[in-house]
């Protein structure tokens, strides 16, 4: 069995052990650096045509060092999962910044710096493992950009199918352990990336566990492209995945609802990494490692947990805080049940015997 | 009903081969009445729709990629799956390519043999969608009992064994031919078709079964009554015999039960084979029928099958008032006492709107029409309980609130909702109107025994009047909760100047939306001490952040900022004259003229619908509440322009003007000798580390030493105090949706009215712009010369400006518009303004000013500092909220 083979079957069995920790929020730490112009472009995009100050998924070519001190920092706080800085890195993204030929190479990077980081921490009694993570790219592929034209789409199944694949390629050859399609806000997009990952795992004669995160778009408890968790976790639960869950959208306390709903009927694991709190007036996240902890600490003790992790505003202290929480509180157990046809549109539908 | 809870309609009606119509807006490229076809569908009880695009004049996949993705826009409708249906694999796949939920393909089968089989279905599970396969193999298409089982067997086994196609997302058609067709061949299909779906389902238990039932009845085409009769009948039986699903026309369900006896033998005797002259008495029977009109009975609402209290509960929910009097009189006959009615079935309804408004399912428009149900009903029983000697008042409810607008401010719809959400909850509200003197709120507070204030207000001096009832409040000893709220409060403001004056529980409350929750909390017993606990440190931890903020934000001396004024370039062009100086009336401005510049995105903010016009009407959460109101607003703005309920009047005057220092003096004629008043302008005092200068809207007019001359304009418009009037008839018939709707739009009347009024100066009365032509974005978005800042807002803040305004044109008196003790303008629905024509002129905020400018400014408008310190209470540096740089 590859090496890559062996830690998916440790992943796999540590997860009817205990809670596995994930990371923080990537941005939260790059933008406490304060990176200028010249810090995003480096050495080698001196010349770009473009701005690129803010491109975070750059800086594992133009600041590599920066970012795998950033992944030591969650390890090192007590993840068991780093998240390749690769949330915006697809050639639909990265047209915002003339990169989109750069993004093979940025995927590989991202994920080479995690599992660097991830190997440097590794030991017998806690391993480290390496996500992948697919964001959901600046379009959506089932909502119009004109409103005066709702049939319209900027963005098509194939275009983000494609684009994906590319994503993933680069992500798994680097050497990724999972793959994270996170902040999922249209569920079509997610599709098209969960249907990438099928065709490569086929030619690559491999198959990583996948996690599905969708986003709550407000107090609603819906998506944006408007489903509720449940359909949500219908609408995907086609691939198997290796977990489904929530991230980013509110604070631990407004997205406990949600969360619930998902383990209510997943029979797969449930991951869940909210925000530091709700952003305050000037757009920023308070939320104190303590009161982050509490909240998730009081779901895991709820059975609502097997992977928890922090999203936008969360430090590495927010990290050692939620491990500390939910050290020693059993897994959840997936949901076992006859099988039923689920459908779903917006809300789910279930066709009783 | 006679179907089972758990049997799925497909709604049949968006086919091209089953539906004329639909076929017809189609190929018609009518997109938008297909889609109302759909809606139609699931609006009648279809679980899930079936989409089909087959014809040869159709462009299949283009079409079906374009009516899942206008569907997708449309949330009362992909609520439910979809069902994609056609012979095409392209199609098929085109649409699902556009599907974000978990849909049925429609259908793949054997018909190709194993290999393409196996492969459309690993793409249909890559794709995520369950699948209907087809009794279709390479023989042809099953009619007999045993070939449709075999096919089925074959398909699931290849399916689960194969490719691992989990057996719940197998749904197998054993086809549903025509029977009665009089080719005896054809005279087993219907028994056929049940006793394969009986066998299927005892072999395979976790695989379903679906079928499309028309098909049965097709030989009966044109005598409705029959096809539906024949619709039943299969139904009933191939469900006895376990068929989960059927597509059908959800709105043409007859109901087994209904048929009449001799008909249903009939029936029954051809669907189930029973003998051989079977079809000819059908034909017999049928034609007693063809005879009989065929016109479409009306759609029966079928909440109208209930009982009276459950209807109540439906129409609470659905905010439907059409049968409400009825309803509550039947409701109260069934019942002992008529309180009974209301702590019953009422009760039990606006619980459920309360939930639903709690969960975000509901929206504020919907939550104030089913008020408004509420109310009526309350209405129609409040005679019998006074003479059952229970009087409303005496009934239990959670708690009593005592709301204000408090004195000088005269702004209520966002309270008015306030009170009907509560009202929804169960709460008592007693509700003291605008303008109201702190003594009578604290004085009704105390004889009605309240337990909670609520106090609302608008414009920024209602903030001072605020912390005095706070103030007034702890004087008295007070110790209920006070609950702050309004366009101008802000949790800031709340925890820096209100709460540090009473020790009671003090909180700001954003919304009405936030409103239940938070009552709630303070009346709970277990909840309220460490709730209120919570929100006061939460206000302690505030003002300690702002106190630091405080020592970062950086000013400079007013000196320096004018220094750094901006200086234009007045040598160029001679500013342009108005064409008459002094004041002039407009009365009856053409309503038709103002509505078409209405911005509703603001409309929509009244009602706690975020988002902008017009995509707001298309959100996938809030989109269908949000044209309900549209729809709404829309009809009662032909009432009130065809029926004349305002009278939109406006008063409007040039001056020779030209700024001395930071004010401008206006003048009496050209002479520019005999000062007619002064306006007061304030200036920017933040550090700039660019070029910006630091803004006056004196540095936009010519300077006194300059020696041009230049001009000042200002107005006021009122949308007139008629909407006050028609209001509060409105809420007399207990109908406070409309009362609210109609204060709103007569707000937006009169914003429009400014736009329009602004328009016809630029381009007639001031005429510097006479060939502008601007739609109706661009007006929004301010795309012009010249601009009209009002004031109390950020430009130019301070309220008591007003009154020199109002004296200059004679606001009162020409149109009625007043001023309140606070500034405020009433009738509510009204204007005011400058004009400046300068082509630089913009809009800014003048944000902290300094203590240095405070007294000068104090000094300049002949006031003590602490009268000018009033009017400006969120500009003072350390003394308020977060800055607004321009």
């Amino acid at each position: 069995m590859s090496k890559q083979g062996d830690r998916i079957a440790a992943l796999k069995a540590i997860t009817t052990e205990r809670i596995l920790v994930l990371d923080g929020a990537m941005g939260t730490m790059i933008q406490a650096h304060d990176l200028d112009e010249t810090g995003f472009r480096g050495a080698r995009f001196v010349d770009h045509p473009c701005d690129l100050k803010g491109d975070n998924d750059l800086l594992v070519l133009t600041q590599p060092a920066l970012i795998e001190a950033i992944h030591r920092d969650f390890l090192a706080a007590g993840a068991d999962i780093v998240t390749a800085n690769s949330f915006n890195t697809s050639s639909i993204s990265q047209a915002d910044y003339k990169l989109e030929s750069n993004v093979a190479e940025m995927a590989h990077e991202a994920a080479r710096l995690a599992r660097v980081a991830a190997d440097a921490m590794t030991t017998a009694v806690k391993p480290r493992f390496v996500a992948g993570a697919l964001g959901p790219t600046n379009k959506t592929c089932s909502i119009s950009p004109d409103v005066s034209s709702p049939g319209f789409r900027a963005v098509n199944f194939d275009d983000l199918r494609l684009a994906y694949r590319d994503v993933a390629i680069g992500l798994i050859e680097g050497g990724s352990d999972l793959i994270l399609i996170e902040t999922v806000f249209d569920t079509l997009n997610a599709k098209a990336a969960l249907f990438a990952l099928d065709e490569l795992f086929d030619e690559m004669a491999l198959r990583l566990p996948v996690i599905v995160s969708a986003t709550i778009s407000d107090r609603s408890g819906r998506t944006l492209s408007g489903q509720t968790p449940e359909a949500f976790y219908i609408s995907v639960n086609h691939a198997e995945p290796f977990a489904v869950g929530l991230n980013c959208s509110l604070g631990a306390d407004q997205l406990r609802p949600y969360v619930a709903a998902l383990a209510d009927i997943a029979d797969c694991l449930i991951s869940a990494y909210p925000n530091a709190g709700l952003p305050d007036a000037l757009g920023e996240y308070t939320e104190t490692p303590e009161e982050t902890a509490a909240h998730l600490g009081e779901w895991a003790r709820a059975g609502l947990l097997n992977l928890v992790g922090g999203c936008c505003g969360t430090t590495p202290a927010h990290i050692r805080a939620i491990a500390e929480a939910v050290e020693g509180v059993p897994p959840r157990r997936p949901v076992t049940r006859a099988p039923r046809l689920w459908l779903s549109g917006l809300e789910p539908l279930e066709v009783r015997p | 009903m006679s179907l089972p809870s758990n049997f799925i309609l497909i709604g049949e009606r968006t086919n091209v081969a089953g539906s004329a119509r639909f076929k017809k807006l189609i190929a018609a490229g009518e997109f938008d009445a297909a889609l109302g076809i759909a809606r139609e569908q699931v609006e009648n009880g279809a679980n899930v729709i079936d989409i089909n695009m087959d014809d040869a004049m159709i462009e299949g996949e283009a079409a079906m990629t374009r009516f899942v993705n206008l569907i997708a826009a449309e949330p009362d409708i992909c609520r439910v799956p979809v069902m994609l249906d056609s012979s095409k694999w392209s199609i098929i796949e085109a649409g699902l390519k556009c599907l974000q939920g978990k849909g049925i393909v429609n259908s793949i089968s054997l018909k190709e043999g194993e290999a393409a089989f196996l492969k459309q279905a690993r793409l249909v599970r890559r794709y995520g969608a369950a699948a209907v396969v087809m009794a279709f193999d390479e023989n042809g298409q099953a009619g007999a009992i045993d070939h449709k089982v075999e096919i089925a067997r074959r398909a699931v086994a290849l399916l689960t064994r194969d490719i691992g196609f989990p057996p719940s997302d197998i749904i197998i058609d054993p086809n549903v031919f025509a029977v009665a067709t009089g080719i005896a061949e054809h005279d087993d299909y219907g028994r056929a078709f049940i006793e394969a779906t009986r066998r299927i389902k005892q072999e395979m238990p976790e695989v379903h079964v679906s079928g499309g039932i028309s098909n049965v009845s097709f030989a009966f085409r044109g005598t409705n009554a029959i096809r539906e009769a024949m619709h039943a009948v299969f139904l009933y039986h191939a469900i006895e015999a376990g068929l989960d699903m059927a597509i059908v026309n959800p709105t043409q369900l007859a109901i087994y039960e209904d048929i009449p006896p001799d008909v249903r033998e009939r029936v029954e005797d051809v669907i189930l084979n029973r003998r051989p002259d079977a079809t000819e008495r059908l034909v017999e029977i049928a034609g007693r029928y063809r005879a009989v009109s065929e016109a479409s009975t009306p759609a029966v609402e079928t909440w109208r099958s209930g009982d009276a209290s459950s209807r109540l509960v439906h129409a609470l929910v659905h905010g439907n008032d059409a049968h409400i009097v009825e309803d509550t009189e039947e409701a109260r006959q069934t019942f002992t006492r008529a309180l009974e009615v209301i702590e019953g079935p009422l009760m039990q309804g606006m619980s459920v709107v309360g939930d639903l408004f709690g969960a975000g399912k509901m929206f504020l428009p919907q939550v104030v029409k089913s008020a408004r149900v509420m109310k009526k009903a309350v209405a129609h029983l409040i005679p019998f309980m006074e003479s059952e000697r229970e009087a409303a008042g005496e009934r239990t409810t959670k708690g009593r609130i005592v709301l204000a607008t408090v004195k000088g401010d005269v702004h209520d719809i966002g309270k008015n909702i306030v009170g009907i959400v509560l009202q929804c909850n169960d709460y008592e509200v007693i509700d003291l109107g605008v303008m109201v003197p702190m003594n009578k709120i604290l004085d009704v507070a105390r004889e009605r025994q309240a337990d909670i204030i609520g106090l609302s207000g608008l414009i920024t001096p209602s903030l001072d009047e605020m912390s005095a009832v706070a103030r007034e409040m702890e004087r008295r000893k007070l110790s209920l909760p006070l609950l702050i709220g309004g366009a101008t409060t802000s949790r800031v403001h709340t925890a820096l100047k209100i709460e540090p004056g009473y020790r009671g529980p003090t909180i700001h409350v954003p919304d009405a939306s936030k409103a239940v929750g938070v009552v709630g909390r303070l009346i709970a017993v277990d909840q309220r001490e460490s709730y209120t606990a919570g929100v006061r440190e939460d206000y302690v931890k505030l003002r300690a952040k702002h106190a630091r903020d405080r020592q970062g934000a950086e000013r400079i001396a007013i000196e320096v900022a004018r220094a750094n004024r901006l200086r234009l370039d007045w040598s160029q062009a001679a500013p342009p004259a108005p064409s008459f100086l002094g004041t002039r009336l407009i009365e009856r401005f053409p309503l038709d003229e103002i509505a078409p510049l209405i911005d509703w995105t603001p409309f929509f903010r009244t009602w706690e619908l975020a988002g902008a016009f017009p995509a707001l009407l298309d959100d996938p959460v809030v989109g269908a509440s949000a044209r309900e109101l549209f729809h709404d607003a829309q009809a009662m703005l032909a009432r009130i322009i065809d029926e004349r309920w305002f009278d939109a009047r406006a008063t409007i005057g040039f001056w020779p003007a030209n700024a001395v220092g930071d004010d401008i003096v206006l003048y009496a004629d050209e002479a520019r000798v005999k000062p007619l008043a002064t306006i007061h302008t304030l200036r920017q005092q933040m550090r700039r580390d660019d070029r910006r200068p630091n803004l006056a809207l004196s540095d936009f007019i010519a300077p006194n030493e300059s020696g041009i001359a230049d001009h000042l304009g200002g107005f006021v418009v009122t949308a007139g105090a008629e909407a006050e009037t028609i209001a509060a008839t409105f809420a007399e018939r207990h109908d406070d949706y409309s009362a609210i709707l109609v204060k709103a739009l007569a707000d937006r009347f009169a914003e429009a009215l400014a736009e329009a009024l602004h328009a016809r100066v630029r381009r007639t009365y001031w005429g510097y712009a006479p060939d502008e032509a601007l739609d109706n974005a661009a007006l929004i978005a301010e795309a012009y010369r010249g601009i009209r800042p009002a004031p109390g807002y950020p430009a130019c803040p301070d309220h008591s400006e007003k009154r020199t305004l109002f004296t200059l044109l004679d606001a009162e008196n020409t149109i009625g518009v007043r001023l309140t003790e606070s500034f405020a303008m009433w009738p509510p629905s009204s204007v005011s303004g400058y004009y400046f024509s300068h082509q630089e002129a913009r809009y800014f905020g003048v944000g902290k000013i300094g203590l240095d400018q405070l007294t000068d400014y104090a000094k300049r408008k002949g006031v003590s500092r602490t009268e000018a310190l009033r009017w400006l209470p969120g500009n003072i540096e350390g003394d308020g909220e977060a800055d607004e740089a321009a």
